[in-house]
């Protein structure tokens, strides 16, 4: 579904990107941990085009789509659902709904509006709403809510548990693979918190660096006792 | 009473092509943050474009002025539309992402540039066009003064209102003007979403460069007399209220042009005319030093 070829990426004269090789299949759940500037979050944003591949390729749906301009990997049916979640502070929650079906047709809005809001009961809430006075666990619903409203066949998740509470991240966690399992949308996570995002997961890779530097199913990462060491016994609960 | 009145009607009408055209200022910098300098020549080539296309209209069209006005106004606001298109392909665009300096030396550039081009394609001299409007009502009649409101005027007044209408129900009701806030708020992100930022920032500058072609329109009616240099002063001072109302804040604009067309009016009326312009910048240095948000400027109520 999505693949990455000896991808490399950077930041001006900085590379975070050293060749990442990885892929996701249809329907999965695929994990990537690692820790604080490993370069997870650029290799979300190198997906998308921003910045721009210096070398290598991603493959969506076995097209290439690495010299495409952001908004038309968007339409190619990725969604980004980023670092902090973004959400649109002096909108309203519908209308950060409304951004996000921005690149689809207007003529099954209301059917995915209904979708999300089933999904999320809280955002119903709250739909008129300014999205900065929201909480965070709300914050990061309507960020994922947003990235679910462009019927997205692959869903790029960036560190979704961030600065959230241990039953809000359980919550979030619960939701993304309610999305998976019955909406069949392929997701591809980053996280810090490896442990929900291992045990969640399919399968997962393990960044450092800039490099891959394991991969296996999401339950052998949470068996290995070097993982277990750098990624696991720290902090996560 | 009367006199005040009459300063009021006149600072009303200044103050409504002001606005016009601090809403281009406050557009652009809301979306891509940065001053254009050149949208005074904008409304100055709306200018031109509206005398030539008014005398052709009138050339061609026979004498039916309504009509002649009818045109003048969509051909202005669609020619000069597209030389506000122009100027951001060509000097800001691939500009995008340079260090913020860059875009504001290119904008003073491209003024200088439509400047000249206008000096050398229409010649220096003052450009007069013969009243159009005649007539007007009467409101009040004093001892020694009458309060007039010409017909002019009122077009103006209610043309401003209706392109202001207009531009707010585009703003805050069409997915083109969601996506252009969203765009103000989180470019990267509306990007992430699948929107063209390159024809959001196309989009603000086209509908920017037509009020402000609007009002280029207004004052060539208004002062029966135009030259390549009216931009730099209109331009100044549209920016002037776009800073005190807030810049970034589309009300702001609106609302900062009111207020520069009437400090204007009023000081010309009741102290000198010849210092009216001090009055104005004087504003500007005033809320700059004591309230750099402007009066609508808003102080965030975010969570991080």
């Amino acid at each position: 579904m999505l693949k990455v070829e000896a991808l490399q990426s950077g930041y001006g004269s900085i590379q975070a990107l050293h060749g990442i090789d990885m892929e996701v299949a249809r329907g999965e759940i695929v994990a990537l941990v690692g820790a604080n500037g490993a370069g997870k979050t650029t290799l979300l944003m190198t997906i998308c085009g921003n910045p721009r591949a210096s070398a290598g390729r991603v493959l969506l749906e076995g097209e290439d789509i690495t010299r495409l301009p952001t908004h038309h990997i968007i339409r190619r049916g990725l969604a980004h659902c980023p670092e902090g979640r973004r959400i649109f502070p002096r909108m309203s929650v519908l209308e950060n709904l409304q951004m996000g079906a921005a690149a689809t047709a207007p003529a099954h809005f209301g059917q995915d509006l209904e979708r999300v809001l089933d999904l999320f009961p809280r955002l119903k809430e709250r739909l008129t709403q300014r999205g900065g006075t929201l909480s965070g666990g709300e914050q990061q619903m309507l960020a994922i809510g947003r990235a679910l409203m462009s019927r997205p066949k692959v869903l790029l998740l960036d560190e979704p548990s961030l600065g959230l509470a241990p039953l809000v991240v359980r919550h979030i966690f619960e939701i993304i693979a309610a999305i998976n399992r019955d909406q069949g949308v392929t997701i591809f996570l980053v996280e810090q918190n490896a442990y929900h995002a291992l045990k969640l997961a399919h399968r997962g890779y393990v960044m450092v660096n800039g490099k891959i530097a394991l991969g296996g199913t999401g339950a052998d990462l949470l068996a290995n006792p070097e993982i277990r060491a750098h990624y696991l016994d720290g902090g996560a609960s | 009473m009367e006199y005040f009145l009459q300063q009021l009607i006149n600072g009303l009408t200044l103050g409504a092509i002001y606005g016009l055209i601090a809403i281009g200022y406050t557009m652009v910098y809301g979306i891509i943050g940065m001053i254009n300098f050149a949208h005074g020549e904008i409304y100055m080539l709306g200018a031109f474009i509206s005398l030539i296309a008014f005398l052709a209209a009138t050339t061609i069209g026979g004498t039916s002025v309504p009509i002649a006005l009818l045109i003048t106004l969509f051909a202005t606001m669609i020619l000069t539309s597209l030389w506000g298109w122009t100027v951001e392909r060509v000097a800001y665009r691939p500009l995008r992402g340079a260090p913020r300096l860059a875009p504001l030396i290119s904008a003073i550039g491209v003024s200088i540039v439509l400047q000249n081009f206008s000096q050398l394609a229409q010649g220096a001299r003052v450009k007069p066009l013969p009243p159009v409007f005649h007539g007007g009502i009467t409101l009040m009649e004093g001892n020694d003064f009458t309060v007039s409101l010409n017909w002019l005027q009122m077009v103006i007044m209610a043309l401003t209102l209706v392109l202001m209408a207009g531009f707010t129900w585009v703003i805050t009701r069409t997915s083109l003007g969601r996506a252009q806030r969203a765009c103000e708020q989180d470019m990267k992100m509306a990007s992430l979403l699948g929107v063209d930022v390159d024809r959001i920032v196309s989009a603000t500058f086209v509908m920017g460069a037509m009020l402000a072609s609007v009002a280029g329109l207004m004052v060539t009616l208004y002062y029966g007399v135009i030259d390549f240099y009216i931009g730099f002063l209109a331009g100044i001072k549209a920016f002037t209220a776009a800073v005190l109302g807030g810049i970034g804040s589309l009300p702001g604009a609106m609302l900062g042009g009111l207020l520069i067309g009437l400090i204007e009016a009023f000081w010309s009326g009741y102290f000198s005319i010849e210092y009216k312009d001090v009055a104005t910048f004087g504003v500007l240095v005033m809320v700059l030093l004591f309230r750099p948000t402007g009066l609508l400027g808003r102080p965030d109520v975010e969570k991080i």
